[in-house]
């Protein structure tokens, strides 16, 4: 327990030294976040009865979204173990007398983590700033806090317990292109990613709600706001924890059979 | 030009012998803009308008600036990778040669898997163009294909711009993303909804503006005037400044080193 630990602190101080790219991040990821709550007025505006959610409960799942990307976003992937698993070097993290699945979980977790510390304050400072429908607004009590947290840290970890599917099916394909490419589409915009999913057509929404992509950054982005609670919120949490075991439980097992069948490329 | 065609071919001959790769990233490509699409299927299914545009007047929007965008990244692609190409030293051999800088950046990567947007962007043109409620004549088809190569142009702008100022940060600015990237995800609906100080910033800084929505509301018949049907034109004087830093840069260029 105690090398996960130091290994997760590693990555995370590591994380933190990019200040530069993590300040440029900060204003792209405001300037798309205004544009995007923008574009949702518009809508609004053309027909207001048809808006699934309070204006406010927008704003709040766009400006959260904007602020925790690094944590929630499915595409992020850690280049260092791609490159180790296509250019060999997982033969030296093999040596090691480590679970390999809880190391590299442990260092996916610490990267979205401290690139999401270093991102989220000033774009949540602004945008509790700003003026009432299009600003991020306190959550209505203290139940909906609890939610965000609870299921947030439940998101996080189904993100990276998603993530290591992709990094083991790269044991079996090496090209790390071809699965992650069509992965990757999708995902974002199954996970609520482009538009919130109670923006959905009511079918599809249905379908996705059973599925681990409504557990990825839909559902503590909703909790937040309260736009999700009682009953229909402890039923998501309740799904997310399940698909958060299930995607474990898969990845171990297919990560054990492809070390059976490892072929160290390279000398 | 003749060099110029052959550098294309060797670039899509080398790509060629990658098959699956290359048909895989388009895939995605492909695939990337179909989230995009979908998304824009959901809001007007629920919606049905946004500020009186219809469903298939967004398409056209849609698939004006995807493919206007596709082509930029498909031909100027070797500007948006300037960074790289400024830190690895690749670039010093470029000046070394006796040929333009920005030819031979121009000429240093055609991305052939762009193809896969581009595809999306002529399917949903098929789709949307007859139904699009335009009365087409060659007038009208004449400002669309304007559109299209005028929007390449400004998008080319922002790529050199953003490797112009390469020079000066020797990495890459990712606000510069917001333009670019930003200016394909948002220019899928007429710039207009976004209000009116996104739209003059977007008409007189960086003129997406010009070659989308102006001449959209020409083609939908919302405004007669040869002034809104030329108004791609006018988004061309934008590559001025963009060569302008280009130039700057290049004058104050340092080799950052082996």
């Amino acid at each position: 327990m105690k090398a996960y630990r130091s290994f997760f602190r590693i990555r995370f101080l590591n994380g933190l030294q990019y200040r530069a790219a993590a300040a440029a991040g900060v204003a792209t990821q405001f300037a798309w976040g205004a544009m995007e709550i923008l574009m949702f007025r518009a809508f609004y505006l053309a027909a207001p009865a048809s808006f699934p959610m309070g204006f406010e409960q927008l704003s709040a799942y766009v400006w959260l979204q904007q602020a925790l990307l690094a944590l929630f976003a499915p595409w992020m992937l850690d280049g260092e173990i791609l490159e180790a698993i296509t250019g060999g070097g997982v033969a030296y993290e093999l040596t090691r007398p480590l679970n390999l699945y809880a190391m590299w979980f442990t260092k996916n977790l610490a990267m979205r983590l401290s690139r999401a510390v270093l991102r989220c304050a000033p774009i949540l400072l602004v945008a509790f700033a700003l003026p009432a429908p299009y600003g991020l607004t306190l959550p209505p009590d203290a139940v909906a806090l609890a939610a965000f947290a609870v299921t947030g840290a439940l998101a996080a970890l189904v993100v990276c317990a998603f993530c290591m599917l992709i990094y083991i099916s790269t044991f079996y394909t090496l090209n790390p292109m071809g699965v992650r490419v069509v992965v990757m589409s999708m995902t974002e915009l199954l996970a609520g990613g482009l538009v919130p999913l109670p923006f959905m057509p009511d079918g599809l929404r249905a379908a996705l709600e059973l599925t681990p992509f409504a557990g990825m950054q839909n559902l503590p982005l909703r909790a937040y706001s309260g736009e999700l609670a009682g009953a229909a919120l402890l039923r998501a949490a309740g799904l997310q924890a399940f698909w958060l075991a299930a995607l474990v439980v898969l990845g171990i097992l297919l990560m054990r059979a492809a070390l059976r069948r490892v072929v160290v490329q390279g000398g | 030009m003749r060099l110029y065609l052959r550098y294309l071919s060797i670039h899509v001959r080398s790509q060629m012998e990658y098959r699956t790769s290359l048909l895989l990233t388009m895939l995605g490509q492909f695939l990337t803009s179909f989230a995009a699409l979908l998304s824009v299927l959901f809001m007007m299914d629920r919606f049905h308008q946004v500020q009186g545009f219809s469903f298939e007047e967004v398409l056209l929007c849609f698939a004006t600036v995807l493919m206007a965008f596709s082509l930029a990244e498909c031909f100027a692609r070797g500007f948006d990778t300037f960074a790289r190409m400024i830190a690895n030293g690749e670039f010093d051999r470029i000046l070394l040669r006796p040929r333009g800088a920005i030819f031979q950046v121009l000429a240093s990567k055609i991305e052939l898997s762009r193809a896969g947007r581009l595809l999306q962007a002529l399917l949903v043109f098929a789709y949307a163009l007859p139904r699009s409620g335009v009365a087409w004549t060659p007038a009208r088809a004449g400002v669309l294909a304007l559109m299209v190569l005028c929007g390449a142009a400004v998008f080319s702008g922002l790529f050199v711009l953003y490797a112009g100022l390469c020079f000066f940060t020797t990495d890459g600015l990712e606000f510069m993303n917001i333009f670019t990237d930003g200016g394909r995800e948002f220019g899928m609906y007429p710039l207009s909804i976004y209000g009116e100080s996104v739209l003059r910033v977007l008409t007189f800084v960086v003129p997406l503006a010009l070659f989308q929505y102006y001449p959209l509301l020409y083609l939908t018949g919302r405004a007669t005037d040869a002034a809104h049907a030329l108004c791609p034109l006018l988004a061309l004087p934008f590559l001025l400044p963009c060569y302008g830093v280009w130039r700057l840069g290049l004058r104050r260029y340092r080799s950052t080193g082996s």
